[in-house]
């Protein structure tokens, strides 16, 4: 079979989706899809950027921040601005991309662990930024009423079910492009710069621009969410893109098994899943039964950080990797082969 | 001009809690090239551990005269040690078996550790801010027209008493020279006999209890501490360890000091300076990261730990 | 014009110097090598061709361009493919990927070309794969395409690794150190291989220590010793030449 068509097939699950709205009518479930579509948007733009590129972004909620607040800035009452939701999608795409650029060309030479932190840095200035403009943004009351979208002159209003269709069109053109991407020439520049930089740059690759894009291709997804998430929630405030946000993006990642798209999507539905249904309803549960002092949904960072910790420990390659994701982090706790300090050697003589 | 060295005062007192915490990282980081993104909770941890014990000891305003003393001992070493085998803990469980591997997953797991704790205080002393008792009598002296009270000079005297400490350990004892081999080759230091385990655990005690002295302070200090400190005084922290020059422990403290000015005079002299601060000092990070990696001491002094 | 030039090369590293002073010449379509004991500064002068060191001063030219402050991947683009003296293949990637990466310079697929794979981009990838192909044939590696580099064989990983290098399609090729952990068969095999890849037009630049290989290859050879240049000329020459004989023999790791 072609493999092109093989991989098109693992996708078929999705033709499914569609159908969703129209056989189960509780708009709470299809609330919950659509916050866990914008989830996977997500997740599939910081794969990008950590598991194609191998870039760790701690501070990849900063782009969905910005994402949102372009939509709530430009489509609203703040400014009288009232740009179309579908033009918003590609401005704010864009304009995360730009940002992701602004970021990433001084600090992409960096080591990976700095370059971390680094992010991280950024992901508290941003929204910290936006609390702090309060003229513009309203502080910490943040800004709401935003524009309805609306598509053949129907507005979507406070209906959860055309944002769940937004969403789905947005992960299935997202998919595409991810896995296009990955089979492509700068997917495997990618690939490369992540086994031996060194060795990357002497096939001729700009490592330098081919991070670039990975960061603003990354950062073009969350600006996507941002606005579709924006315009979903309508209401726009700084306390949403927090630290733990990232890391909640990072943790899907990391269930699902970093540079698998399949396993991506399966790892962040998972995550939403845990944290709106299975957490909250544990909780409704024990409650019922005369446990009122327990509250599962107060262990949610512990959640995430378990995740984080016992992946990396015992099956750091995901729930469902990639081939060679697996080989690659399996082998390296076993081999001391490609160890860190050889990196580390590297990485001087790089200097 | 008053006003300059009111603030000169506080940043050094505030710089030398960030210094503290500021040693835990560049030990570690000199030794495996890890930031235990975990550490700043450590400290937090420090102020949650000495809150117990002072409430233990029945403390819970002003103490005066040598019961003073006792009760700042008690508390801030039971904090230290607690700290410290805290610290030891997270190595064995959370970062040794990745010694190995490609080094974000040790980071990624460091990540993970910080939340644990995170949501482990939160568990433990709810998700507001508690209030920590004034231990220290407040007793202002007056040189000109500015104003330091008697805690800002127990952080910075301790501070520097910790850091002097800690230099003559790493010169002169057995194990300062074992971690200083250890952290310039690995692999070497296992083949002249070193305990490659045990030197790693020691560092992250000394590292963890630091912080944990960092915690008593603070709390002392602010008067309060919520779950969360951690993550903003971890990054201020680290920032000061980057900006000294990462492995260096004299730099790690240059660092917490200038850090504290930076934040002090930031909130001074820039209009809403206190909105900002965090700003002003994440910018200092990534440009030191971007122009001078190597920090301010990072090559006068090219000897890790 | 020469087609490939050093002149006057140094390169200091704080207070040590690593190369001092080095000049000589390349003809196209020659194979040269460069010998020297252990630490004579080969592997440096490798990596200042390529941009990995800038020289502290001094010139390197390529076809009378200067090749000074370009970045390692424009000195590829100018034509100049290397392997490395301690294989650096991308381990987990397959061989076949392993030479598509070799190729990355000459592709032409635009960021907007990868993300829809527009048919230029495929036809470009078809192209591609069809010439990693015919690569891994050319090195007699056709039977181990979709194998990871790294579960190659030692031999046929440095095969690989000259693979990968000469998809870039390079007019000069630098070998650190080809024939190191082969047995006697594989290195004939090497020095067959070396010749038809000369034979294709792309002139060879090895570092090595094997005398053999050496003698039996290169047109020219040039002695290295503590950073400088102590002999060059014709293998026979080099052979007999005193102050080479006093390098290797007043040495404990003397020639291999």
């Amino acid at each position: 079979m072609n493999p092109a068509v093989r991989r098109s097939l693992r996708f078929v699950p999705l033709l499914l989706l569609p159908l969703v709205p129209l056989v189960d009518h509780n708009n709470s479930h299809i609330d919950f899809l659509a916050n866990a579509g914008a989830f996977i948007l997500l997740a599939l733009g910081l794969n990008i950027v950590v598991g194609f590129a191998g870039l760790l972004d701690l501070g990849y909620a900063a782009f969905f921040a910005i994402g949102s607040y372009s939509y709530a800035m430009l489509a609203s009452q703040q400014f009288g601005i009232h740009v179309p939701f579908w033009v918003m999608l590609f401005a704010a795409s864009g304009i995360a991309a730009i940002f992701g650029i602004l970021l990433g060309a001084p600090t992409l030479r960096l080591r990976g662990d700095y370059l971390a932190i680094v992010t991280l840095g950024f992901g508290e200035i941003v929204p910290q930024t936006f609390l702090n403009l309060s003229q513009y943004t309203n502080g910490p009351n943040g800004i709401n009423s935003l524009d309805s979208p609306s598509l053949f002159g129907h507005r979507f209003g406070f209906s959860a079910t055309p944002y769940f269709y937004v969403m789905l069109g947005l992960i299935v053109i997202g998919v595409l492009l991810a896995s296009n991407l990955q089979n492509s020439r700068l997917g495997r520049a990618w690939m490369a710069i992540r086994e031996d930089e060194l060795a990357a740059r002497h096939m001729g690759i700009n490592t330098t621009a081919a991070k670039l894009s990975a960061f603003a291709l990354g950062a073009s997804f969350s600006g996507l969410a941002g606005v579709a998430y924006a315009a979903k929630l309508d209401l726009v405030s700084p306390d949403q893109f927090q630290f733990n946000v990232s890391v909640l993006v990072l943790s899907m990642l990391v269930l699902g098994g970093m540079g698998n798209i399949p396993g991506v999507i399966v790892g962040s539905f998972a995550l939403s899943f845990i944290n709106s249904f299975l957490l909250p309803q544990s909780t409704n549960l024990v409650h019922s039964i005369g446990l009122t002092w327990i509250d599962f949904t107060d262990y949610r960072f512990m959640l995430y950080g378990v995740i984080l910790v016992a992946m990396m420990l015992f099956r750091p390659e995901g729930l469902i990797p990639s081939r060679q994701r697996r080989a690659e982090l399996r082998e390296a706790l076993t081999d001391p082969g490609i160890s860190a300090q050889e990196q580390t050697e590297y990485q001087g003589a790089a200097r | 001009m008053d006003v300059f060295y009111q603030q000169l005062i506080n940043g050094l007192s505030l710089g030398g809690i960030y210094a503290l915490i500021a040693l835990g990282y560049t030990m570690v980081y000199g030794i495996i090239e890890l930031i235990n993104f975990a550490h700043g909770d450590v400290y937090t941890l420090g102020t949650f551990f000495s809150l117990a014990i002072l409430t233990g000891l029945g403390v819970s305003g002003e103490v005066h005269g040598l019961a003073l003393v006792g009760v700042v001992l008690v508390t801030m070493l039971a904090a230290m040690l607690l700290c410290g085998i805290t610290g030891v803990l997270i190595e064995r469980l959370a970062y040794r078996r990745l010694r190995n591997a490609p080094r974000l997953a040790p980071l990624i797991t460091a990540i993970g550790m910080s939340f644990i704790l995170e949501n482990v205080m939160q568990l433990w002393k709810g998700p507001s801010p508690i209030s920590f008792p004034a231990v220290i009598p407040n007793p202002s002296f007056q040189a000109g027209g500015v104003e330091i009270a008697a805690k800002q000079i127990l952080v910075i005297v301790l501070a520097i008493v910790m850091m002097v400490a800690l230099q003559l350990f790493i010169r002169n004892t057995k194990m300062g020279k074992a971690m200083r081999a250890t952290a310039q080759d690995r692999d070497a230091a296992q083949l002249m006999g070193i305990n490659i385990n045990t030197t790693i655990a020691m560092t992250f005690l000394i590292g963890s209890a630091l912080a944990g002295a960092a915690g008593f302070v603070s709390g002392v200090y602010y008067g309060t501490t919520w779950f969360f400190n951690g993550f903003e005084a971890g990054l201020k922290a680290f920032t000061a360890a980057v900006l000294g020059g990462i492995g260096n422990v004299a730099g790690a403290m240059l660092g917490g000091f200038l850090i504290g000015l930076v934040e002090a005079f930031a909130t001074q002299y820039i209009p809403q300076g206190a909105q900002w601060t965090n700003v002003v000092v994440f910018s200092v990070l990534v440009l030191v990261l971007v122009f001078r990696p190597s920090g301010l001491l990072g090559e006068a002094v090219p000897e890790k730990v | 014009m020469s087609f490939f030039k050093l002149t006057n090369v140094r390169k200091t590293f704080g207070g040590l110097v690593a190369v001092n002073d080095l000049s000589f010449a390349i003809e196209a379509g020659s194979i040269v090598a460069m010998i020297g004991p252990n630490g004579a500064g080969k592997s440096t002068v490798f990596n200042l061709i390529t941009g990995i060191y800038s020289p502290s001063s001094g010139a390197i030219d390529l076809e009378g361009r200067t090749l000074r402050s370009l970045s390692t991947d424009r000195v590829t683009a100018r034509g100049i493919a290397r392997t490395f003296q301690n294989i650096r293949l991308f381990a987990f990637m397959s061989a076949l990927d392993n030479v598509m990466t070799g190729c990355h310079a000459q592709m032409r697929a635009s960021l907007v070309d990868s993300l829809l794979h527009t048919p230029r981009q495929r036809a470009e990838e078809r192209t591609v794969r069809e010439r990693a192909r015919e690569l891994l044939k050319f090195v007699g590696l056709e039977g181990d395409a979709d194998n990871y580099a790294r579960n190659l064989s030692y031999g046929h990983q440095r095969r690989l690794e000259i693979a990968r290098a000469l998809a870039t399609d390079p007019k000069l090729l630098l070998l650190d150190e080809p024939a190191a952990g082969m047995n006697p068969r594989e290195k004939e095999g090497l020095i067959a291989l070396i010749r038809r890849i000369r034979d294709k037009g792309v002139t060879v630049f090895l570092i090595e220590h094997d005398m053999h290989l050496v003698m039996n290859l290169s047109e020219r050879v040039t002695v290295l010793d503590h950073g400088e240049k102590i002999a060059e000329g014709t293998p026979e020459a080099v052979r007999n030449d005193e102050r080479v004989i006093e390098a290797y023999l007043g040495r404990a790791d003397g020639a291999a």
